[in-house]
């Protein structure tokens, strides 16, 4: 039985991603279980200044699901390749995925170029997608050409893998999709929906932010849609997500189009999803007649 | 940190709105008070952290107020409902700086871990003051149990139906001279103390959470040494540290 897949021509003994903002730097994962045991990781949304990001209430829970406006806190590129990556090599022994954010497209060229140095790192994600952050990551993201200057720009200052990262909550994500293809990415995945909740005894929004990112399996359906409309029209390499939760989940995605899958809200409601992931995925592989993982990459269309 | 099943041995109310729930497992995590655990509950996505009220080495005490569907659902479970619980998360009250005459102050349903800190304390031969502050007489709980661990109780109730009228800060005058404070309620509650206090002192913060370890940073808040996690890092925070 073959789990292992190749993302953007690095390989993957298995292809469970945790997605950014889910999993931190991997420290508080690592305290409990030996994350090499995971495809990769995304690392927390990085930013080239450090970034506090957005008043609490951050957080607010919805049916099958939950919001949050975390608003990309994070200690800065620098204080990550200071501090992050060192402590991270004597833990996770494989490449790690960075994710990047940025307020301008020179934001995103210097925070990639710092981490292209970075020997750890096997892919750049950059998010382009953030719904959360006034003013930023928004714009980028809903925009084909403005997608795609970012695209471009990062590729330049880069040798490793490019990943974009795009929003959802555009009216098609297949054009821009296409825009950053065109552009020069190495693969795409996709962030969460934007949505909102409104406590009934204060009769204000819950989250202090107003509007947050929505996750959990609330999303999957809709998530999934994506991944199958997006590998319809480019023929990089796709990290599907949204509301994977069971190795069930994650051959769905699969069929949809997606060469890896990234496993989001589910690490913040079971410490252990990822890691039972991967140990239950030969399990439902066998369930369905599947030898190896690489068969399946968009075979439901 | 561990995650486990625990089984529901006794799930009842304390008054009308504050409930005490004894759950059977592992309580090899649990290592100090002002700790807490992350209940997974059938039909809701997040777990809902509660801190703990005591332990022993077979079951685990909370308390806890119906403060919305997440709670009602709770105090609905029956003794022999199984439950996945993340256990000995968050940092816990350091007892080592208590002096001989701590105070614990506690309003509402911020009193329970004040209940083990206290019985902690006495076992080490401390004198701890302890000072309850409920909204009435009908809201007020485990008072006698405090009593019954040998520390001296002191309630405030807001209404004035009980003991001294007002706020935790107003019973302060009657509790004598201390030599630390460590304290768990209600914001407001612990701001308002905080102006009254006269030793260095720890206070015990809630935050809406993700996770409840740490991952998501969904509980930040700001402190005089950095962002910090009220899950993780907290929720007791030295006085000397916190911004308000």
């Amino acid at each position: 039985m073959n789990t292992k897949v190749t993302l953007c021509g690095v390989e993957l003994d298995n292809p469970i991603i945790p997605a950014s903002g889910t999993f931190g730097y991997g420290r508080e994962f690592a305290e409990l279980y030996d994350i090499n045991c995971l495809g990769t990781f995304s690392f927390k949304g990085t930013t080239r200044e450090p970034r506090y990001g957005n008043p609490t209430p951050r957080i607010a829970e919805t049916a099958s699901g939950m919001l949050n406006a975390v608003g990309l806190q994070n200690p800065g590129v620098e204080a990550v390749i200071g501090a992050e990556l060192p402590y991270l090599k004597t833990v996770f022994h494989k490449p790690v995925m960075a994710n990047v954010s940025g307020f301008s497209v020179e934001e995103y060229t210097e925070t990639c170029a710092l981490l292209d140095k970075e020997e750890q790192v096997g892919w750049l994600e950059v998010n382009i997608s953030c719904p959360n952050v006034h003013g930023g990551g928004l714009s980028f993201g809903a925009d084909p050409a403005l997608a795609a200057e970012v695209t471009a720009a990062v590729k330049a200052v880069t040798k490793k893998p490019v990943i974009m990262k795009l929003t959802p909550n555009v009216t098609d994500i297949v054009s821009v999709a296409k825009a950053c293809a065109d552009a020069g990415a190495d693969g795409l995945s996709i962030n969460t929906l934007m949505g909102m909740r409104i406590g009934l005894k204060t009769k204000k929004p819950i989250l202090a932010n107003t509007t947050g990112g929505l996750s959990g399996p609330a999303v999957f359906p809709v998530a999934l849609r994506m991944v199958w409309q997006v590998y319809e029209a480019v023929d990089i390499p796709i990290v599907g997500m949204g509301g994977v939760t069971t190795p069930e989940d994650v051959i769905e995605m699969m069929l949809a189009g997606a060469t890896a899958v990234g496993v989001g809200a589910a690490n913040l409601t079971d410490p252990f999803a990822s890691k039972k992931l991967v140990e239950g995925l030969p399990a439902a592989m066998g369930k369905f007649g599947i030898s190896d993982l690489n068969d399946i990459i968009g075979g439901a269309h | 940190m561990k995650q486990g099943v625990y089984i529901i041995k006794k799930n009842a109310p304390l008054t009308t709105d504050v409930y005490e729930l004894v759950l059977a497992g592992d309580t090899s995590a649990c290592k100090a008070p002002g700790q807490f655990i992350d209940v997974k509950l059938p039909e809701r996505f997040l777990r809902r952290p509660i801190s703990v009220c005591d332990w022993d080495g077979e079951s685990i005490t909370v308390l806890y107020k119906l403060l919305g569907g997440g709670t009602e659902l709770l105090s609905a479970l029956p003794v022999g409902t199984a439950l996945d619980v993340l256990t000995g998360l968050g940092n816990g009250y350091d007892l080592s700086v208590s002096g001989d005459r701590p105070l614990l102050v506690g309003g509402g349903v911020g009193i329970p871990p004040l209940y083990r800190l206290a019985k902690e304390l006495i076992s080490r031969g401390r004198r701890p003051a302890v000072l309850l502050g409920f909204n009435r007489k009908e809201d007020m709980f485990y008072v006698n149990r405090f009593e019954g661990l040998g520390a001296k109780v002191t309630v405030t109730t807001a209404d004035g139906s009980f003991g001294i009228p007002g706020f935790v800060t107003d019973g302060l005058s009657a509790v004598g001279t201390y030599t630390y404070a460590y304290a768990c309620g209600p914001t407001a509650m612990l701001r308002a103390l905080d102006g009254a206090v006269t030793t260095s002192a720890q206070y015990s913060f809630e935050e809406r959470m993700g996770c409840g370890f740490g991952a998501c940073v969904g509980c930040t808040c700001r402190t005089k040494n950095g962002y910090k996690r009220v899950c993780k890092d907290g929720p007791v925070f030295r006085r000397e540290e916190v911004l308000w």
